[in-house]
């Protein structure tokens, strides 16, 4: 520590040079940042998935309606506590088609599933008492800016109503919850689906089910989709995870990519602070000289040497995620992009372990360079 | 106005022929802005190549009509009378007395991706005879025909390579409907090839979809004729459709994947850009401060600033486009064809393609990098012209 001061000193003798080294690194963690925000982002929160949750769909394909009266057979299986049901409605709002989910379902129930959904008991009750009734998160209502009392008509493309084209909702809760909590959904009363949809009625695309011991999962899910086997509409049951996890993996391997690209930027940052170590440590060379014949050890300028590049990486590292982690907390984004956005604290802390990895490998071949320096050469030399 | 030009080549080239003499520096800017230009080039091939194959779907000539409000076969649904109606349209292309009209159901399959081994919405299509008279481009290029009334199907190359269950002359089955695959077709690398045919009326029943249908697909007898077609099809009351040009339908469905991709491969490149400015900064700054003496020999022999200002601005550009071009390179040789699959997220299905590294993307990016070597050089570059001359001379 009593060497900080000198490790400072010699940062400061090249100002521009140091200042554009610290430059290119916080702009290397600024990105790796961004893309672990993207990263959590497509697999819409893997993570944060509830183990105890789990879904059941048509064997066949999501697209595929299975009847409503499975609802009981799948309550009385053992282990199950709750479940619901729920069905994507899709539709278009302002000429667009919706970027956000619009589920018909029993609130209620989705709300006891889903109890990281943070509703004022007031509005949910109004939700609840008005057939048209709509509990929204507060991304999608903030983007749009809908307040509660709100009417909000939504066009229907697969599910076309009794009369007209259009459905009216009403807005009459606003969900909010956690960072990590998608608030994008909109749920809507299924009895007024039943009602005004021109077919389909009494059916359901998928059921949502809550069971007593995540451990349990696979002999639940087993017991259901037996239940259901050789009728017309056979299914199949996940963890909530599971299929999240398969859905994400739909789009492609996000995680690959986002790697290939770390692996460039890393690279290239890696020579950049590595040639600037080795530069200042070669006009140094005859001072270098000077602290050995003072009496400093071999050890000691080596870490002198590390300790600079360490100092550089974790210095720029540390502003850069200090930086993006404030960005992150300070709000919300609505964008359909990127509908969660958070930066996790397990990428901060692997943020962390990066920059002095980085520090440490950059810093290597100057540093051992320079302690395996001869006296009598460096002095000579130049 | 010659005598600076020839003074600018010759500095230019006296600093181009020492950069041996910085190579650990210079190969630093190289290397910063080749891995710019890859990841840039590499990303937006991405947003390239998907677009390559949805277009590769459309025909200016062609037309799918769909329930009015939907963007997409998978939100669409016509009653089979509709779709007879829709057949009775002016501006038709005839095989004889039969319009070259097709009505097709579109459902998804749930099939294992062959990379990851997790489930894939496939798209499986319904068609009628007409669906290969309409799409002229689809080639059956092993096995044949399948056989109307049966259960024979057809499957897209693509989806061959993408999902497993699908090989010639395999059989699967998906609750009520068991398919057995004839051939594998091929239509021009367009988003067709990912797809599995077959029977309509085999499709409808085993999804219990009645006699229904989610779209028309239609040849029309002149690239003319599409105005009248839909005019007729949007005032018959009967009806409550919309009709598209195809081109226009496969180009509006690209627009979602290409905006994300885009928007996210511009702050990656615009962030990488930064970097890589930055280094060219450094390394331009170096190589003034080793050329201090150098330069200002030169100066001191009659060599005027401008010359000194533009032979190192020429230097960092020179580095920069080597640079983009090694980018170029790897980014061609690494993804050029690279195949995959992934969400059309408007047919929530998959879409199998190739990443597609277009001599428009190289361009760009040779341009991009063109530009960070004149950014990066610019301030270095002032400093060498303004260096003053009696002390830069006494520098070591």
């Amino acid at each position: 520590m009593k060497y900080l001061y000198l490790v400072w000193r010699n940062l400061l003798r090249r100002k521009v040079r140091t200042l554009f080294t610290l430059g290119c690194i916080l702009v290397s963690f600024v990105l790796y940042a961004f893309l672990m925000i993207v990263r959590a982002a497509f697999t819409m929160g893997i993570d944060f998935a509830g183990a105890d949750r789990m879904w059941t769909i048509h064997k066949v394909s999501i697209i595929q309606m299975l009847p409503e009266s499975y609802l009981k057979d799948i309550l009385a299986t053992p282990g199950v506590r709750l479940a619901t049901y729920g069905t994507w409605f899709g539709g278009s709002y302002q000429n667009k088609p919706n970027q956000f989910a619009v589920f018909a379902t029993d609130i209620e129930t989705y709300l006891k599933l889903y109890h990281e959904f943070k509703v004022d008991p007031a509005q949910l009750k109004s939700a609840l008492e008005d057939v048209q009734g709509v509990v929204v998160g507060k991304d999608t209502a903030a983007r749009y800016g809908w307040k509660v009392g709100d009417r909000i008509p939504i066009l229907a493309d697969i599910w076309q109503p009794v009369e007209g084209q259009t459905w009216y909702f009403n807005i009459r809760a606003i969900y909010d919850g956690e960072k990590t909590v998608d608030k994008t959904q909109f749920l809507f009363n299924r009895k007024y689906f039943e009602e005004n949809r021109r077919f389909g009625k009494g059916t359901v695309n998928f059921y949502m089910l809550k069971i007593e011991d995540p451990a349990q999962g696979a002999a639940i899910a087993k017991a259901i989709d037996t239940g259901f086997a050789n009728s017309q509409y056979e299914t199949k049951t996940a963890p909530e995870k599971a299929v999240i996890a398969d859905f994400a993996k739909q789009t492609g391997d996000i995680g690959a990519m986002i790697t290939a690209i770390l692996v460039v930027v890393f690279f290239t940052i890696l020579i950049v602070v590595a040639n600037t170590m080795a530069q200042s440590v070669r006009e140094r060379t005859s001072e270098l000289a000077v602290l050995k014949t003072l009496g400093f050890q071999d050890g000691t300028i080596l870490m002198l040497v590390l300790g600079e590049s360490v100092f550089l990486s974790v210095l720029a590292g540390g502003i850069a995620l200090g930086l993006m982690a404030i960005f992150v907390g300070r709000g919300t984004f609505n964008t359909a992009m990127l509908p969660v956005f958070v930066l996790s604290p397990q990428a901060l802390i692997l943020g962390g372990v990066l920059a002095v990895m980085l520090g440490l490998v950059s810093g290597a071949l100057p540093a051992i360079g320079a302690m395996r320096l001869k006296i009598t050469d460096a002095l000579r030399r130049n | 106005m010659f005598r600076w030009i020839s003074q600018t080549i010759t500095v230019m080239l006296l600093g181009i022929r020492t950069i041996p003499q910085r190579l650990s520096s210079s190969a630093v800017a190289i290397v910063g802005i080749a891995g710019v230009v890859v990841v840039l080039v590499s990303v937006l091939s991405i947003s390239e190549g998907f677009r390559k194959t949805l277009l590769g779907a459309g025909s200016p000539d062609r037309a799918i009509v769909l329930r009015n409000g939907s963007e997409s076969e998978m939100t669409s649904g016509l009653l089979g009378t509709e779709t007879d109606i829709v057949k009775q349209a002016p501006g038709l292309a005839m095989n004889g007395t039969r319009p070259l009209a097709a009505a097709e159901m579109f459902v998804i399959v749930d099939l294992p991706k062959r990379s990851t081994g997790t489930p894939a919405n496939v798209p499986l299509r319904g068609i009628e005879p007409a669906s290969f008279e309409v799409r002229d481009g689809v080639k059956i290029v092993e096995g044949r025909m399948p056989q109307f009334g049966t259960n024979e199907a057809v499957v897209g190359r693509a989806a061959v390579r993408e999902f497993s269950g699908v090989d010639l002359g395999s059989e699967f089955a998906t609750g009520q409907l068991r398919l057995k695959i004839v051939g594998v077709f091929t239509d021009n690398g367009s988003s067709a090839e990912s797809e599995v045919w077959c029977d309509a009326k085999i499709a409808q029943g085993a999804y219990n979809r009645g006699n229904s249908y989610q779209a028309v697909f239609a040849k029309l007898d002149s690239v003319a004729s599409f105005d009248a077609f839909k005019d007729w099809l949007t005032t018959n009351p009967q009806l409550n459709v919309i009709a598209r040009r195809e081109n226009d339908y496969y180009a509006a469905q690209t627009q979602v994947m290409s905006d994300l991709i885009n928007g996210i491969g511009f702050v990656i490149a615009g962030l990488m850009a930064i970097g890589a400015v930055f280094s060219a900064i450094l390394t331009m700054y170096s190589a003034v401060a080793t050329r201090t003496r150098e330069i200002a020999t030169l100066r001191a022999l009659g060599f005027n600033t401008m010359s000194v200002l533009v032979s190192v601005l020429g230097e960092s550009m020179a580095l920069a486009l080597l640079g983009g071009a090694i980018g170029g390179v790897i980014a061609y040789i690494g993804f050029n064809g690279y195949e995959t699959a992934t969400m059309n997220f408007q047919t929530f299905s998959q879409v199998a393609f190739a990443f597609a590294v277009t001599p428009r993307l190289i361009i760009g990016g040779l341009v991009g990098a063109l530009l960070m070597g004149f950014v990066g050089g610019f301030f270095p570059a002032v400093r060498a012209a303004r260096l003053p001359i009696s002390s830069a001379l006494r520098e070591l």
